[in-house]
């Protein structure tokens, strides 16, 4: 499999009458990962959307090789569906989940519970089980920390730093402290415009 | 074309009678309701009734391939499987052209069924019942056609969508309605061609519309 990468060049970012950042250029390859900082609204989750090619940014580029995780606030599971049944959709397409993985995130006991009554944490950790059965290579993931618990946290740093052990790519986009050996730091609101940069 | 039988699968699931707890059941029930309603508000004059009931029979499909619009595309907009599939290769529209087969097979063959009660209902004869069925075989893939490009245009908008898409959906049926119901009083052949024409064209059309329609959305 032939190594990831993700690259922007001089981006810019406009939602509605607000430009968000520009000038930012970032390169990551495969075994990298970067943690992107900032409050609210100062466009995180657009910066993953636009690194995911889901939405065109106002000026820039972005360059990448490799299949894209995302794992964000919507979790992409039939609501009405047990959980297991969800999951099966996404295996369908992307080949079948180990039960090793289902069981190492804490699911295997919900698996027959509708995904409409999973708890905001549980729905994450579904949200998670879908992301590690695509199998991707460069995961982007946006506030993927919210609303769990603290060993799920651990979890959730584990996974990553397996995943960019295995020669994995990731990109973090969280308010949240996040602790994965030697992950690098953007600090969104540098790129704001206003200051002199 | 990848995952075209798995999206198939999760779609009618989703969409035929009966799934999501009988919900996709009202439709057909509306449908029934409208015919049953008809004579006791135009009178029982057997004559009134063969003469329009057809007609009848063509508004009352038009109403019931609207009721399901709202629920068609939006949902997965909102949850985030269109953004998941994008990532994945799979093309809207490609997901567009599945859930139009999807939604078709949901309510036309349904709505073919029901037409024979409702035209009993009606005391429409036979010859007549067969250019309706005839006529609904033509009109109801451009029904759900039209349906599915409108539900996508709409689908970025919070509340509201369903009677809007409904409103939206009529203009653009009535060429489906004249030819379709047409073929009724002018019992030619020609009326259902040019309908399955027009369904046709509509059919086409589409998945192309339709995965537009979404891509602008996402990005709003």
């Amino acid at each position: 499999m032939e190594a990831p990468r993700l690259a922007a060049r001089d981006l810019a970012c406009r939602r509605g009458e607000r430009l968000l950042f520009r000038g930012l250029s970032l390169g990551l390859n495969g075994g990298q990962s970067l943690h992107v900082t900032g409050s609210n609204g100062t466009g995180k989750s657009s910066l993953i959307r636009i690194l995911a090619r889901l939405l065109r940014p106002y000026a820039g580029e972005v360059e990448r090789s490799g299949s894209i995780g995302l794992l964000d606030q919507t979790i992409a599971l039939d609501e009405h569906l047990p959980l297991g049944r969800a999951l099966a959709f996404w295996a369908g397409l992307d080949g079948p989940i180990s039960p090793d993985i289902v069981a190492r995130i804490g699911l295997a006991d919900l698996l027959d519970v509708p995904v409409r009554y999973l708890s905001t944490g549980q729905r994450k950790r579904a949200a998670l089980a879908r992301l590690l059965g695509q199998g991707a290579q460069i995961w982007l993931l946006d506030e993927p920390l919210n609303g769990l618990d603290r060993d799920a946290v651990a979890l959730v740093e584990a996974l990553i730093a397996e995943h960019i052990a295995d020669g994995g790519l990731t990109l973090v986009a969280s308010h949240q402290p996040i602790t994965v050996p030697g992950m690098a730091v953007l600090h969104l609101p540098d790129y704001a415009p206003g200051l002199n940069a | 074309m990848r995952g075209f039988g798995t999206l198939l699968l999760r779609d009618l699931a989703q969409f035929l009678p009966g799934a999501r707890r009988g919900n996709t059941l009202l439709p057909l029930l509306f449908f029934l309701a409208v015919a049953m309603l008809y004579p006791f508000a135009v009178g029982p004059n057997p004559n009134v009734l063969a003469a329009t009931g057809g007609g009848v029979i063509w508004v009352a499909a038009l109403l019931a391939a609207i009721l399901p619009l709202d629920r068609l595309l939006a949902p997965d907009l909102e949850n985030g499987f269109f953004d998941q599939w994008a990532l994945r290769g799979i093309a809207e529209e490609v997901v567009v052209a599945v859930r139009l087969l999807a939604h078709w097979l949901s309510f036309g063959p349904f709505l073919m069924l029901a037409a024979l009660p409702a035209s009993a209902l009606l005391g429409i004869d036979a010859a007549t019942l067969r250019t309706v069925e005839l006529g609904l075989l033509a009109g109801t893939p451009g029904l759900a056609a039209i349906g599915i490009i409108i539900a996508a245009v709409t689908v970025g908008l919070r509340g509201g969508g369903a009677a809007l898409s409904g409103l939206l959906v009529i203009p653009l049926a009535v060429p489906l309605l004249i030819f379709g119901a047409g073929s009724l009083s002018t019992g030619g052949e020609g009326g259902i061609a040019l309908t399955a024409a027009i369904s046709l064209v509509l059919v086409a059309i589409a998945p192309f519309a339709g995965g537009a329609a979404i891509r602008a959305a996402r990005e709003g």
